[in-house]
């Protein structure tokens, strides 16, 4: 006998390093909720060693970061590469804030899904989020 | 792989220590995935060993901090601590925030703690539906304490009671009159009291005012990690400020099985450590019996911000855990739990598997539509699924 599915997206939104702007990822988090996903916030200030650790003990679909203070280009790719050697490559990773452009590319050839900018659309990011999810 | 197959690579990973294996075991059960029971089947032979503490108290009491600052304790004593923080789940969007992370960041990285968020999912208990089974797959991981936190809760999110050991209930200051409206909910279930942000105005009164409660003895009928409420009086203060009865009282106990009634000054004698209180509702009862033995809940002043009275809290944790195996009330939860959850489980197969034949004859429909145009009783209905679809 089996218990009836329900299954959740889960979604870790995240700041890394020394950025205290969080409005956009509440903002985030709030829409993700309302689209119907469990959202885990983990606050401001984190190292890349403790969001891995909270993508992995969370067991999160996505994680999706927001970066307002530029250290995006080294802290993502240390995120990233610490959830590969943990096994933990099948989530999906959201970049936003104020990333600049010439600097998108990178963080994809690092393993970001996609970079939302400034004024991306709410309903946008939700739609994404659910088409790429990859399990 | 069949649903057994992926079942037991997982729980084969999960045995060996790998955290990514228990986290989506837990995904799991929380989402009723088709390899969830026979998870949790494996699992169950490893399980019965943690001492699970529920953290329960009105939202904003603190709780998330205190558990942050009660795992770092407990870590330092050499035990490892996995924390489950139950949040609410949005009724309109079935969405959540889960925030308790937050609060948590002094043990984020450590290799002995483990901490899952987990949403209610509409369950209104103050848990979330699979707490129990979460609990489960954390105990069969081998951790030593689990620490559950409920989410902010009123007066009836008393589920925590059925499913830690012991239950510590967080208040804080300047609840005043808000006390006596809430206590006869979950101030009933505390086998521990913290009075957290006690650094404010009030922490005395506040303190006095649920020690008093505690004295009343309202508390009704001695459940499973209660004390006997004796007729006309006060309950005992067997265990109470210095809560040492733990250790010494079981012993005590099975001497006095062995011989038989004495005064209570005898017994008190009989037993180093037993309390005169403990050793008086001994001899009134005129019987070991275990389940006279008293624990009379503590209440504690914490500052979990800047940690005060933390080690005073798990010593008092553990000393509860003590007086449950000692007096026996252990092996007795065990068992109930045990019934409860056979129970549960016939109760919720049997009607699944019975609804389900009922659908596939098309009975299901007919019955209810004959109910809602009030041609046909609800009772009659149910009582017709199963004379026809119920057993093999």
């Amino acid at each position: 006998m089996e218990a009836v599915s329900t299954r959740k997206i889960r979604v870790l939104v995240a700041k890394l390093g020394l950025d205290a702007h969080d409005r956009g990822a509440k903002v985030v988090a709030r829409a993700y909720r309302d689209a119907g996903f469990e959202v885990i916030y983990t606050g401001l200030y984190q190292r890349p060693e403790a969001v891995a650790a909270a993508a992995i003990q969370e067991d999160v679909d996505v994680v999706a970061i927001s970066s307002l203070a530029g250290a995006h280009g080294v802290l993502i790719p240390q995120l990233i590469q610490l959830l590969r050697e943990q096994g933990a490559d099948d989530i999906l990773i959201l970049a936003g804030g104020i990333i600049p452009e010439d600097e998108v590319p990178a963080l994809l050839e690092a393993g970001v899904s996609r970079v939302f900018g400034p004024g991306s659309d709410l309903d946008e990011i939700i739609e994404y989020t659910k088409v790429n999810v990859k399990r | 792989m069949t649903v057994q197959q992926r079942a037991a690579e997982l729980f084969a990973r999960l045995a060996a220590g790998d955290r990514r294996a228990l986290a989506r075991g837990i995904t799991w059960v929380e989402n009723g995935a088709e390899e969830a029971t026979a998870l949790m089947r494996l699992a169950y032979p490893r399980t019965g060993r943690a001492h699970v503490v529920g953290i329960t108290g009105p939202p904003g009491a603190g709780k998330s901090t205190l558990v942050d600052r009660l795992a770092m304790e407990l870590r330092s004593r050499g035990q490892t601590v996995a924390i489950v923080a139950v949040d609410p789940t949005s009724p309109f969007s079935g969405g959540a925030i889960l925030g308790d992370r937050i609060r948590m960041q002094r043990t984020l990285t450590d290799p002995g703690v483990f901490m899952r968020s987990l949403a209610a999912r509409g369950h209104l208990g103050g848990l979330s539906p699979a707490t129990g089974e979460v609990v489960g797959l954390l105990d069969a991981f081998g951790f030593d304490v689990i620490l559950v936190e409920t989410v902010g809760a009123g007066q009836s999110e008393v589920e925590i009671m059925a499913l830690a050991h012991t239950t510590c209930v967080v208040v804080i200051p300047g609840m005043g009159d808000e006390i006596q409206a809430i206590k006869a909910g979950i101030l009933e279930i505390g086998d521990v009291f913290a009075c957290n942000k006690a650094d404010r105005e009030g922490a005395e009164r506040t303190v006095s005012e649920i020690e008093m409660m505690l004295d009343l003895g309202h508390m009704g009928k001695p459940g499973i990690n209660r004390w006997p409420v004796e007729p006309g009086g006060a309950p005992p203060k067997a265990a109470g400020a210095g809560a040492g009865a733990g250790a010494g009282v079981g012993d005590a106990l099975r001497r006095l099985d062995r011989t038989g009634h004495h005064s209570a000054e005898e017994l008190a004698g009989a037993a180093g450590h037993m309390t005169h209180a403990a050793a008086h509702v001994a001899a009134r009862h005129g019987t070991a019996n275990p389940g006279d033995v008293s624990w009379r809940p503590p209440v504690l002043k914490t500052v979990a911000k800047d940690g005060q009275g933390v080690s005073a809290l798990a010593d008092r944790l553990a000393e509860h855990l003590a007086f449950l195996k000692e007096t026996g009330r252990w092996e007795a939860r065990r068992e109930q739990d045990a019934a409860l959850r056979v129970q549960a489980l016939v109760s919720e197969w049997v009607a699944r598997a019975t609804l389900a034949r009922a659908r596939a004859a098309g009975d299901y429909e007919r019955l209810v539509r004959q109910v809602a145009e009030r041609q046909l009783d609800p009772y009659s209905a149910a009582d017709e699924i199963l004379k026809n679809h119920w057993g093999r």
